[in-house]
């Protein structure tokens, strides 16, 4: 029976490995990559780990792109992406989890609709009215599409249908205006939803590289993923050494983000979960 | 004062209220008592502008308050779930309705609140304020906890002071303690009705358990399928109930409810020892006897066998099965005083009934009819043989 148990604990962490090392594998290759000399990338066989590592791919990275252009690029971008999508969603969510009006569920569910577009369907007609406004080439252009997160209205009702009436009612007794209850009851009580839709909306659009190739083409606009793809297509070839340097740069943020943010993050999630 | 003239509201199809007029007296403590689903928490939200009547006027101070919304009544509420604020401690939850109130909404940002005289001004205030209640309500030493660290008691003081703080004109409580212990509960009406009597308000209290609404208020409205079937002081809604419902309703035990038809004055068995005195009777007359008007006397009127026994304490239910022609089916609950020995299961007995105090409906219609249960002749000791036990 132990015997028993303990195989099938060995066969599921087994599983677990690989799977870990399936999806690591890439970053692995991509941080090995960054450290290895130009002649060694091209080496026919595979070696995981660089002779010496080569620190100079990294001055590169930084040396012939903009790359701190890029990260503050990218910084601006999903902070004002962040900013507005929160500013909109949470309001309408709340509209439609405690307000009765004509058509709710109708527009609740336009709402989950527009869960199903993919934003590539509209890329087009956005592109070209960002034209017709002269907006393109400008931050506004990377931000203004996706200011309405349709996503994020989703999340936040959500949460906010599974807070008592009774709280909202005491909240109007006590001389609350609406907006009052979204910002000061209704918002701060979401903070769960909110870190997690903070996570989903900074994860996208810091990796989203189809808008800022179509809407910008300004070097100091460009968002860091776009940014990289200048180490291609230059006369010389691809210079893979400094671009995963690059790529390596850009994931970071990210990644230390999250490890930091991590157990907060699930300590939020589980407390609300507790709570509800 | 708060004045309710032909209240009513539907949803979509369904009326949840209709006709409702009621006049609550300055400084009175009004009571809404009914089961669910009767209308009175309807009512409440109306009165406090959370829902819209869809006919009808609601006037408080002599105001027409119909079109406002619940901040612009001046009114507080509280409610079954607390509804505190979580994410913010006792101290900034009774703040709050201040700071809404007074500040403006400049004074209100959060660092302008720090830098503006006039805001500083109000901030010092209302903190004087906050603690004053806090005071009174025995919470000061709870004033920088959570919601979520205060037991069902602590938050519902909490509540009280969140409604106190802004000296409103009245009063809401929607069911305030069913979420509290037994115990509590009656400690909680105690410091209600003390609350009442300090701020000399208007009152107006939800609740589904009469005995709440009995000990606290001065009045009672008894909903019932969404209108008002009887206005009264608790002591005539006891002795003098509207109707066969409210009877039923109201009281710690129920009565005891018996339909017999009347031929006459005169009443069948097991019920022929009693007539009626009254003008012009229905054909079908409900009988409604309390049980603690019930008595146990050797050669009493009505005979019968002792079915289960409740034992209470001080007081036992016993039920008692009659016995005779015409009472096949007809059972009594009495509350006997259980210090004078109670009689065992399957005893044959004998009861007397202080006919005085019993109640008549018309079986139809349910309403109250103006007539009363005597004795006849021959079963006179019945009334006078009652308090005189063995």
């Amino acid at each position: 029976m132990t015997a028993k148990r303990i195989l099938g604990r060995a066969v599921m962490v087994a599983l677990l490995v690989l799977g870990a090392l399936v999806i690591l594998l890439p970053f692995f290759w991509m941080l090995s990559l960054s450290l290895k000399p130009a002649d060694e990338i091209f080496a026919p066989g595979i070696d995981f780990l660089p002779s010496r590592p080569e620190w100079r791919n990294y001055a590169k990275a930084f040396q012939e792109i903009q790359l701190f252009q890029f990260l503050k690029n990218g910084a601006i971008v999903c902070g004002a992406i962040l900013f507005f999508q929160i500013l909109f969603a949470v309001p309408c969510a709340y509209a439609l989890a405690h307000r009765r009006f004509l058509a709710r569920g109708a527009i609740f569910g336009l709402v989950i609709a527009g869960l199903l577009v993919p934003y590539h369907v509209t890329a087009i007609p956005v592109f070209l009215g960002l034209a017709q406004a002269g907006l393109l080439n400008t931050y506004s252009a990377l931000v203004i599409p996706f200011v309405a997160s349709v996503f994020g209205i989703f999340l936040f009702r959500q949460f906010f249908a599974s807070l008592s009436t009774d709280l909202i009612d005491a909240a109007r007794i006590d001389g609350l205006s609406e907006t009052a209850i979204v910002w000061r009851i209704a918002f701060p009580l979401a903070w769960p939803a909110a870190s997690a839709f903070a996570v989903f909306s900074v994860v996208a659009h810091w990796n989203d590289l189809f808008w800022p190739l179509i809407a910008v083409s300004d070097p100091n606009l460009a968002t860091p993923p776009r940014g990289i793809l200048y180490f291609r297509d230059e006369e010389a070839g691809s210079d893979f050494g400094p671009l995963m340097a690059a790529a390596t740069v850009i994931t970071a943020p990210l990644v230390l983000g999250f490890l930091l943010a991590q157990r907060k993050f699930i300590q939020g999630i589980t407390a609300s979960g507790l709570k509800g | 004062m708060i004045e309710l003239e032909n209240l009513g509201k539907s949803f979509g199809e369904t009326r949840a209220l209709s006709g409702v007029s009621l006049t609550m007296a300055e400084g009175s403590f009004t009571s809404l008592l009914g089961p669910s689903g009767c209308g009175k928490s309807t009512t409440l939200r109306l009165i406090a502008g959370l829902d819209r009547p869809t006919t009808g006027r609601i006037r408080i101070a002599g105001r027409d308050v119909t079109g406002l919304t619940a901040a612009e009544r001046n009114i507080a509420m509280v409610f079954q779930s607390y509804a505190l604020y979580p994410h913010m401690t006792v101290r900034q939850n009774i703040n709050l309705p201040l700071a809404m109130r007074n500040m403006t909404r400049v004074e209100r940002l959060p660092v302008l609140d720090r830098l503006l005289p006039s805001a500083r001004r109000k901030m010092a205030d209302h903190a004087a304020r906050v603690r004053e209640v806090a005071r009174l309500l025995e919470i000061d030493a709870l004033l920088e906890r959570k919601p979520a660290e205060l037991s069902g008691g602590q938050k519902q003081r909490v509540a009280v002071g969140r409604a106190l703080v802004r000296d409103p004109i009245a009063f809401l409580f929607d069911e305030p303690l069913s979420n509290l212990d037994a115990k509590l509960r009656i400690q909680m009406r105690g410091e209600i009705v003390d609350l009442h009597r300090r701020t000399g308000r208007t009152f107006v209290y939800v609740t589904h358990d009469q005995a709440e609404a009995m000990s606290m208020s001065d009045r009672i409205a008894v909903f019932m399928a969404g209108e008002i079937r009887q206005v009264a002081t608790p002591r005539e809604l006891f002795e003098r109930p509207a109707s066969r419902e409210v009877a039923a309703f109201v009281g710690d035990r129920p009565i005891n409810l018996i339909d017999v038809a009347a031929t006459g004055a005169a009443l069948p068995p097991p019920f022929d020892g009693f007539a009626i005195a009254g003008p012009a009777l229905p054909p079908r007359v409900t009988l409604g006897i309390r049980p603690e008007t019930l008595d146990l006397v050797p050669e009493g009127p009505l005979a019968g066998r002792v079915g289960l026994i409740e034992y209470l304490g001080s007081e036992a239910m016993v039920t008692f099965h009659l016995s005779g022609a015409g009472a096949e089916d007809v059972t009594l609950r009495a509350a006997l005083d259980a210090g004078h020995g109670l009689p065992a299961e399957g005893d044959a007995v004998s009861l007397a009934l202080d006919a005085a105090a019993a109640h008549l409906f018309d079986a139809d219609t349910g309403r109250r009819l103006d007539a009363r249960l005597v004795a006849r002749d021959g079963a006179a000791a019945a009334g006078s043989g009652l308090r005189s036990l063995p």
